[in-house]
């Protein structure tokens, strides 16, 4: 447990300098215990485990989209958990009709195995990636959907590729954005 | 979506770069206490003999309570956007002020007849202080939740609170120079309570704007 999270504070360390590798290493090895962790919170709380894979990509946006807040001396296990923990709590209030207790003692404690179970598609941020303004859809579609790069996606929609990171940003924000609608 | 998907996405976006909430707050609370500070010349204004009160204690113990008090609630602010951050240190730091406070108090209570503390404690000008302290807070506090917003707070409420002693505390030590009460019982009593009323504002937006 400790060596893990040594290996992904490095990571994380090595991404905050630019690693782009680094940081794709770093998201694939905390997803599947993200997923483990999400669907013991979930069974723990009563709810379905359906949708963890929605808290997963929910945690793993907010991971991302507030990766500044972590200190780089600090370890980056409670970290994680502080978010992952919080994340589970704004998806159990959002199922359950802003119910403000949410049985889940203990889940802050530790972050369990990863497991083998397969990830599932989500299907609640549909909505959202249809929604965004038209230069954040092609974007984001081309990038997230058909895995082209951000070069070659600049290319195809005859943006710079400075636009092309900021409308990525941006859509990845508003994707984050579309979870949290009901709180 | 699948998350395979999200995570190329995502570190895709590995570039973007954003700034620390430390450095967030204070560059917009500079900002803020500017404009705060803009508001006090224009509605206020320093007391007229403010070159005999500077020459006492009372009068800087006002700023040193109120700055220390921002001071720590600024601490305890970067403490609580950091998601998984120990703020028992900082919520500790917090006392420091009502100690200092407590003290000078107690001393005033030795040095002023029993005759004369009710007086002291009233004054005459505590509407002032509770209209103007809050009013002069709100850019500041408006600033620091701004700040917040680009950290992480995991109890958004309580992040609001630590938002509003902040800038309660700065709003009050804008507003100190104006201020004609220099006893201890005064601030104990005044400053407290506009201070407070800032706090739960802050606290009140806290917990509807700090969600993310």
């Amino acid at each position: 447990m400790q060596d893990r999270e040594a290996e992904w504070a490095g990571l994380m360390r090595a991404a905050l300098a630019g690693d782009e590798g680094a940081y794709r290493r770093l998201l694939n090895s905390l997803a599947p215990v993200l997923r483990a962790s999400a669907r013991r919170g979930l069974a723990r709380a009563g709810a379905g485990e359906g949708d963890s894979e929605d808290v997963v990509q929910e945690t793993l946006l907010a991971i991302h989209l507030k990766r500044h807040t972590w200190d780089a001396a600090r370890p980056i296990g409670p970290w994680v958990r502080a978010i992952a923990r919080n994340k589970l709590i704004d998806h159990l209030r959002r199922r359950s009709g802003a119910r403000a207790d949410v049985p889940i003692d203990g889940f802050e404690e530790i972050l369990p195995a990863e497991t083998n179970t397969p990830p599932v598609e989500t299907r609640d941020v549909e909505p959202y990636l249809a929604k965004l303004p038209v230069r954040q859809r092609d974007v984001v579609q081309c990038i997230l959907k058909e895995d082209i790069s951000i070069r070659e996606t600049a290319v195809r929609l005859k943006i710079s590729e400075g636009a092309v990171r900021v409308a990525l940003h941006r859509g990845l924000a508003m994707i984050a954005k579309g979870y949290r609608r009901d709180l | 979506m699948r998350t395979n998907d999200l995570i190329r996405a995502i570190a895709a976006d590995n570039a973007t770069r954003i700034a620390s909430v430390e450095r967030w707050l204070l560059i917009s609370l500079l900002a803020a206490t500017a404009v705060s500070a803009a508001l006090f010349a224009a509605m206020l204004g320093p007391r007229a003999d403010i070159a005999i009160a500077s020459g006492t204690f009372g009068f800087w113990f006002k700023f040193a309570f109120t700055l220390t008090l921002a001071l720590t609630a600024a601490f305890l602010v970067t403490r609580l956007v950091r998601p998984g951050a120990d703020a028992k240190l900082a919520a500790v730091a917090l006392v420091a002020a009502p100690l200092l406070l407590a003290v000078v108090v107690a001393s005033e209570l030795t040095q002023v007849a029993p005759a004369m503390r009710t007086a002291k404690l009233v004054g005459t000008t505590w509407r002032s202080c509770l209209t103007f302290v809050p009013l002069l807070s709100a850019p500041i506090l408006f600033a620091a939740l701004i700040a917040l917003r680009h950290g992480a707070p995991t109890r958004p409420a309580l992040a609001g609170a630590a938002a509003g002693l902040l800038a309660g505390g700065l709003g009050a030590a804008v507003y100190a120079s104006y201020c004609v009460e220099d006893s201890a019982f005064f601030l104990a009593t005044w400053y407290t309570l506009a201070i407070a009323i800032v706090t739960s504002i802050g606290s009140a937006l806290g917990a509807r704007l700090l969600r993310w």
